[in-house]
């Protein structure tokens, strides 16, 4: 044998053992330190520009130069910061998890329409209810994709469980939801159909504390979720018949696969919009950096992730500066020619 | 030992595919299922492997019920290579392997000593030690039906159940997977379950035959007392000579007409 190709991490006492692939560790900490790095950046860049030493040094209240610099970092951009890298996490896990139970490589909670299910509830609430605060539209939204993922549920897998029928409901129920949240929108008021559009692109603008306080716990409960359930991931990966020969209660994991995907993608879907492309383009870069195993591709997808949204949100400020684009148009520039790229391939083989 | 009885399977209400069936499969052997397509043979390797929910009837593993037996627990008794799977772009053969793992693993215990020993000799029985590294998708198709072997093997189950697992080889490759077979049966001492559509790779392969039509069992025995001229008719609806095999002695069929009626009824099912 030439080179273990696994770290692994056992104890002689404790019947406790782990095994990750060997680039698990270098690569995740490559990520990290890059998504880290953009944030700093990202903090730094604005009208008020602050160099990147001074935003660590506010950002670990550390005594800094300037007196202004607190609320400009910890207050104004730090949160905005947080919920793009949290947001980017969550879409980079769950894409990761649906293309895992789907078995197919086109799979993110966008395209299956559990996030067009979150825009027509957000886009009715700030239409129709035209007094709607964030807080209500987000909480709209977040019911919206748990409704969207029910009623796919429902339709594609109570009888019998075909990863293609899936795809093909999540696709016809996504384009029903998109065409009755245009319908909401021509009716609409001119200014809440700005409104309206901004949050259907999927922008971390203006996102403050709350929206952070709001998006975290279903990362923090979630993730480490999906990643507890990294082994029947990878015997889903096999097959559906392979997995249940393996011993594992098929339609109970994935029902909990499901509800982790729901619970990642509404919550950033409530914080943020409709940010696209994020869940197919993260676990497939991390697919090609660590393999396909999920003990790893799941962390590695989440951090890509966040580095994704974070890179797309600082691209979007400093591209047409002083206009701001939405990281939402940004992620969607690079993302659909990389769908339709998967797609020739998907149709090569 | 692994037993149905009064098995019937269905996918859905209105298409019975086994009904009523009894079946031993003799421990310690290999039993290959014979049978005209559409006659039930994967469905019942389904059925025993409990990939599918009787209609009504049990089957038994060492006289227990396999549906109230804990997943993993059955997992550890009996593994199931479905027919023609599919590993995911990339993934290796060692990694494929491990995943057979997956019913002696737990939370906490993810990769102990004895899930290491099972992959590395899963690897050498079937000769995939030297490749392990490499992609399954980047394997011939006989190394490919070897590493899924494999991987059955690292589940270190007493019986294995194998769906066509020399479909879409040549025939080297065919002889190569059978030989495989032979000797996990010969020297590991496991149960074999295989459903076969050559009938000559059958008998010359497996000491029990179970030749099933529309959903029942015709015959089973040893492959002298199965493979019969009267069999080949009312099975297969095929009209045969059977000659013993000058290496072995065992029946070797060659067919050479249909059957008057079946012949009909065959070309219509196939038209269908």
């Amino acid at each position: 044998m030439t080179t273990e190709p696994w770290v692994i991490v056992r104890n002689a006492q404790l019947p406790i053992s782990v095994r990750i692939d060997r680039r698990v560790p270098p690569v995740l900490a490559g990520v990290t330190l890059a998504t880290l790095t953009l944030m700093v950046i990202n903090i730094g860049v604005g009208e008020y520009p602050i160099a990147p030493l001074d935003v660590v040094k506010t950002v670990l209240r550390l005594p800094a130069d300037n007196a202004d610099y607190h609320f400009v970092v910890n207050v104004l951009r730090l949160p905005r910061m947080l919920v793009a890298a949290s947001v980017g996490l969550a879409l980079g896990v769950a894409g990761a998890i649906m293309q895992g139970i789907t078995r197919n490589p086109l799979a993110e909670p966008g395209i299956i329409g559990i996030s067009a299910g979150a825009s027509l509830a957000a886009v009715t609430f700030i239409v129709v209810v035209r007094s709607a605060s964030a807080g209500v539209v987000s909480l709209a939204a977040f019911i919206g994709a748990a409704l969207a993922a029910l009623l796919i549920y429902l339709l594609a897998w109570r009888k019998g469980d075909s990863p293609i029928r899936l795809v093909l409901v999540g696709i016809g129920l996504g384009s029903v939801a998109s065409a009755l949240t245009t319908l909401m929108m021509t009716f609409g008021d001119i200014y809440d159909v700005q409104r309206a559009m901004i949050w259907l692109t999927g922008s971390v603008y203006g996102r403050s504390w709350a929206e952070f306080w709001a998006l975290m716990p279903w990362v923090t409960i979630f993730a480490p979720v999906a990643l507890l359930l990294a082994r029947d991931l990878n015997v889903f990966n096999l097959g559906e018949e392979v997995a249940g020969g393996l011993g594992s209660r098929v339609a109970l994991k994935r029902g909990l696969l499901l509800l982790t995907v729901v619970a990642l993608a509404g919550a950033s879907v409530a914080a943020a919009g409709a940010i696209g492309f994020v869940g197919l383009i993260a676990p497939h870069l991390a697919r090609r950096l660590v393999g396909p195993l999920h003990e790893g591709l799941l962390p590695v997808a989440g951090v890509l992730g966040a580095f994704i949204v974070v890179a797309a949100d600082l691209a979007g400020r400093t591209l047409l500066a002083p206009i701001e684009l939405p990281c939402g148009l940004m992620t969607a520039a690079i993302g659909a020619p990389f769908f339709l790229y998967l797609l020739i391939q998907a149709h090569r083989r | 030992m692994l037993k149905a009885r009064d098995l019937t399977l269905a996918y859905d209400d209105k298409t019975i595919i086994i009904e009523a069936l009894g079946l031993t499969i003799p421990a310690g052997k290999i039993t290959a299922l014979v049978g005209p397509n559409g006659c039930g043979k994967s469905t019942l390797l389904r059925g025993l492997a409990r990939l599918l929910k009787p209609r009504q009837g049990v089957v038994l593993l060492n006289g227990q019920d396999i549906h109230r037996l804990p997943t993993r627990t059955l997992a550890k008794q009996l593994g199931i290579l479905p027919q023609g799977p599919v590993a995911p772009e990339g993934l290796t053969v060692r990694e494929l392997v491990a995943q057979g793992r997956y019913p002696h693993q737990s939370w906490f215990q993810q990769w102990a000593a004895d899930d290491e020993a099972a992959v590395t000799r899963a690897l050498e029985i079937t000769g995939m030690l030297p490749l392990a590294d490499r992609p399954v998708d980047a394997l011939s198709g006989g190394q490919r039906q070897r590493a899924w072997i494999a991987m059955t093997l690292a589940q270190e189950t007493e019986i294995i159940l194998l769906d066509e697992p020399t479909t879409f080889l040549d025939l080297a490759h065919q002889i190569e997977v059978l030989h495989l077979l032979e000797r996990l049966n010969r020297e590991e001492g496991r149960t074999i379950v295989m459903v076969v559509h050559d009938l000559n790779h059958a008998t010359r392969h497996a000491q029990h035959i179970v030749a099933l039509r529309k959903g029942c069992v015709v015959a089973s025995g040893d492959p002298h007392t199965v493979v019969t001229q009267e069999l080949l008719r009312e099975v297969f609806g095929v009209d045969a000579d059977i000659i013993p095999d000058p290496r072995t002695g065992l029946p070797l069929c060659l067919p050479y007409g249909l059957t008057h009626e079946q012949g009909v009824e065959a070309k219509i099912e196939a038209g269908r």
